[in-house]
């Protein structure tokens, strides 16, 4: 397969990934900025519900610069609909159906037309049209179009390259995004590791849950109060949970086991020693080591292995 | 503009032609609001498919539909005979003319077409002096434009050599057909066009360079922001080849690679949709970006074969058009099947000065144009439209020629107040590689505009899908 049409591949499914954790971001966002206001401590970062997905996507500062003050409205601009800020739902939708046209040939025809679809609907929303659907009913509608075009690609898509390099893009964008979303609640948003139990915090990690579809799964699995050591376990370590730090790395690693020869070991070794790491991990070594330092390492790493796959496969140099 | 123009459907007296008998026994018994709701249907399609050109000098990468006509172009088959068989000819002798030009000149030696009309034509490539293609094919796509004009006589109107484009059109109009109205495809006996990449494939690979068992052919495009865009990933798709930009090829060792995940792959045969000048930033325009350096050398030296070949425009620059027939006689030495429209060249005294008297009767237009622009059609354009015009034919008479108004000919199409007869024309696509070869039929182009003579779909025209009937 042609180097370009492997690298519109990744970045047509990485967009679309993006698409829907920015709507799942800005869902639980919504819903928490509806709670009255006294369930929610004062002076926390978290009683500004609305930076939270600025600083989970890394996008504070250029927000800032755009807007300057921080309102439902500019974030809920800015992250759907804003075309200046590249990943913007607007955006990720665009780049994706651009990175589609200029692979129709490796993709079928089902795919194209379900982005072209979602694209065309795109471009009729602005910001009163989102307030009239519902902001919730808008971003439902994102994350239905993204499951959409997952089972058009998973029900249509014979499993060749194409198809391989499509699932590496997902799932190197859902194993950053997952480490992000916890290194912030971690990270920026709770005072201390021993702040658990309230009612501020169980919100807040439901919330955490909820946008990576995992309160359910959760309920289901522990049947007890939500813990972040449980968290921690559900998102990193978890092999059952698909949005998992293992079910990524899981997925990443066999996927470069089918595309890597003889000349290209060395990407497939260090997907393997990061798999190895969450296959065998335990949750107690990753709490005594640091959450926070843990997921940054973990960022780093993925994102050293999205270099390689870059430079071999996807933009090569000779 | 009072002659009677000829329909396709009807004859002067109103009478129905018998190859239209089945489709209008089928349009009397279908409800208009059936047919409505079929049409909304088809643009929905379109759209979502994305059968969709690029607009130039509009918001880059606008995308507009070109529009579909339900009401289809039909070809008795007699006449198709004798349009296959013309066109088969045609092309065969453009070739043969082109192998000429760059080897023995006889042609030009003989006093058959001046000397200095080929040579010194811009699109004379003189790098392809004395270099052997394979099969001594240079134009292994052709697009013939025909038209039908008088009683029904068809004539050519031009042949395009370059990059003819249009024929996603042909096979998407068809399938678009069939989806919303198989019933008239299961009554009637409609010759199949589908196959059309198969035998495009069947072709490129025929003229790869000798001695390659499994030849890889690729579709090389401008990139996504192309007005044709659409068909040369569509063509590549239906093929089942890889769709190339200039970025992702490189000439090594005078042989030509693509940049694949498992390392430089070797290409054959280069379907190239790319005009000659931005092919290769070493060989011609050095500011091509579209291009691979080292392209024409890697070509010169037999190890990739271009389709088309490079240096074709010089066989369907209007200058050379009105040698055509004479070419069927001098290489086939046969009679021309189909009709030229006569032509005067106004590099020529007497044609010009006949040419500025008769302004308002004539189509005038410019020798290497394309696209429906920068020409004149004199009946319809108004005194101070001619009167720049002929400020331009004067101070330039090589760069035009002139032909007459033809009365093209018309089908009904569906407009805002109902049926309404438009003018048409034809470019049926004529593969040559081993053999010669086309599917029956083409694109058939509508001028949308009540009256207009221009069918380009840049300037409102529209397609239609065209039937051979089997019988």
């Amino acid at each position: 397969m042609l180097c370009r049409t492997a690298n519109d591949l990744y970045w047509m499914a990485r967009h679309i990934e993006r698409a829907e954790n920015t709507a799942r971001l800005l869902d639980v966002t919504y819903r928490m900025s509806l709670l009255p206001y006294e369930a929610i401590a004062p002076g926390l970062a978290w009683a500004e519900p609305w930076a939270v997905p600025l600083i989970t996507s890394g996008l504070a500062t250029s927000f800032y610069e755009r807007f300057g003050e921080l309102s439902a409205e500019a974030v809920l601009r800015f992250m759907i609909l804003d075309a200046s800020n590249p990943s913007s739902i607007y955006c990720c939708l665009r780049f994706a159906r651009e990175s589609a046209r200029s692979v129709r040939g490796a993709i079928t025809s089902e795919m194209y037309e379900d982005l072209n679809s979602a694209w065309l609907e795109m471009r009729g929303y602005d910001y009163d049209r989102i307030q009239a659907t519902g902001v919730s009913e808008f971003l439902e509608w994102v994350k239905m179009r993204s499951h959409l075009f997952r089972g058009v690609t998973f029900g249509t898509m014979l499993r060749d390259e194409a198809y391989h390099f499509n699932r590496l893009g997902t799932h190197i964008e859902r194993a950053d995004n997952t480490a992000r979303i916890l290194d912030v609640k971690y990270h920026t948003l709770l005072p201390s590791a021993d702040d658990v139990g309230g009612a501020v915090d169980y919100y807040q990690w439901s919330a955490l849950l909820r946008s990576v579809s995992g309160f359910e799964s959760y309920r289901k699995i522990y049947s007890d109060v939500i813990t972040p050591r449980r968290v921690a376990e559900l998102l990193i370590l978890r092999r059952d949970m698909p949005r998992s730090l293992h079910s990524c790395m899981s997925f990443i690693h066999q996927t470069l086991e089918v595309l890597c020869d003889d000349s290209s070991r060395e990407i497939e070794r260090s997907s393997g020693e990061l798999f190895a790491r969450l296959h065998y991990g335990k949750t107690d070594d990753i709490i005594k080591f640091g959450l926070h330092e843990y997921l940054m390492e973990f960022l780093d790493r993925i994102s050293v292995l999205g270099g390689e796959i870059n430079r071999y496969f996807l933009v090569p140099t000779y | 503009m009072s002659r009677p123009i000829y329909d396709e459907m009807c004859a002067a007296d109103g009478t129905l032609r018998p190859h239209y008998q089945g489709f209008s026994d089928w349009l009397k018994r279908t409800p208009n609001e059936q047919i409505a709701q079929k049409r909304e249907e088809a643009e929905r399609a379109f759209h979502r498919i994305g059968i969709t050109f690029a607009v130039y000098g509009e918001d880059a990468g606008t995308e507009r539909l070109i529009p579909f006509d339900l009401v289809p172009r039909i070809i008795p088959a007699g006449e198709w005979r004798i349009l296959e068989r013309g066109l088969k000819q045609r092309v065969q002798a453009l070739n043969l003319f082109l192998h000429d030009i760059y080897h023995e000149q006889n042609i030009l030696r003989s006093g058959t077409i001046p000397a200095e009309q080929v040579l010194s034509n811009t699109q004379y490539r003189r790098e392809m002096q004395g270099m052997d293609v394979p099969g001594g094919i240079y134009a292994h796509i052709a697009g013939v434009d025909i038209v039908r004009a008088d009683e029904g006589a068809y004539y050519v109107l031009e042949d395009n050599l370059r990059v003819p484009s249009g024929v996603s059109y042909m096979l998407e109009n068809r399938r678009m057909m069939m989806r919303l109205f198989p019933e008239l495809f299961a009554t009637q006996a409609i010759k199949p066009v589908e196959h059309y990449p198969d035998l495009l494939l069947e072709n490129l690979r025929g003229v790869a360079p000798a001695g390659e068992e499994e030849p890889e052919v690729a579709v090389l495009t401008p990139g996504a922001y192309n007005s044709a865009y659409f068909e040369h990933a569509f063509l590549a798709q239906q093929m089942g080849v890889e769709l190339v930009e200039g970025q992702d090829l490189f000439v090594q060792n005078e042989t030509l690679y693509m940049r694949t995940t498992r390392g430089p792959r070797r290409v054959h045969v280069l379907y190239r949709r790319v005009d000659d000048d931005f092919l290769d930033p070493r060989a011609f325009r050095s500011d091509s970006m579209l291009g691979v350096p080292g392209l024409f050398a890697a070509y010169r030296a037999g190890r990739v074969t271009l389709a088309n070949a490079i240096g074709t425009g010089v066989a369907d620059d209007k200058s050379i058009y009105p040698f055509v027939p004479e070419m069927i006689r001098f290489y086939l030495t046969e009679e021309p099947i189909l009709n030229n429209v006569p032509t005067w060249q106004l590099r020529r005294e007497e044609d010009l000065r006949y040419c500025l008297d008769h302004l308002a009767e004539l189509v005038v237009k410019e020798v290497h144009g394309a696209g429906g622009y920068g020409m004149l059609v004199g009946p319809a354009a108004s005194n101070a439209e001619r009167e720049s015009f002929r400020g331009r034919i004067v101070a330039q008479p090589d760069k035009y020629i002139a032909q007459p108004t033809l009365a093209l000919s018309t089908c009904p199409t569906f407009t805002a107040t109902g049926l309404a007869p438009r003018h048409i024309d034809l470019r049926p696509y004529v593969l040559s590689g081993k053999t010669v070869n086309l599917v029956p039929g083409g694109l058939t182009r509508v001028a949308l505009r009540q009256g207009s003579l221009v069918v380009n779909s840049s300037q409102g025209g529209g397609t239609k899908d065209t039937w051979v009937m089997a019988h």
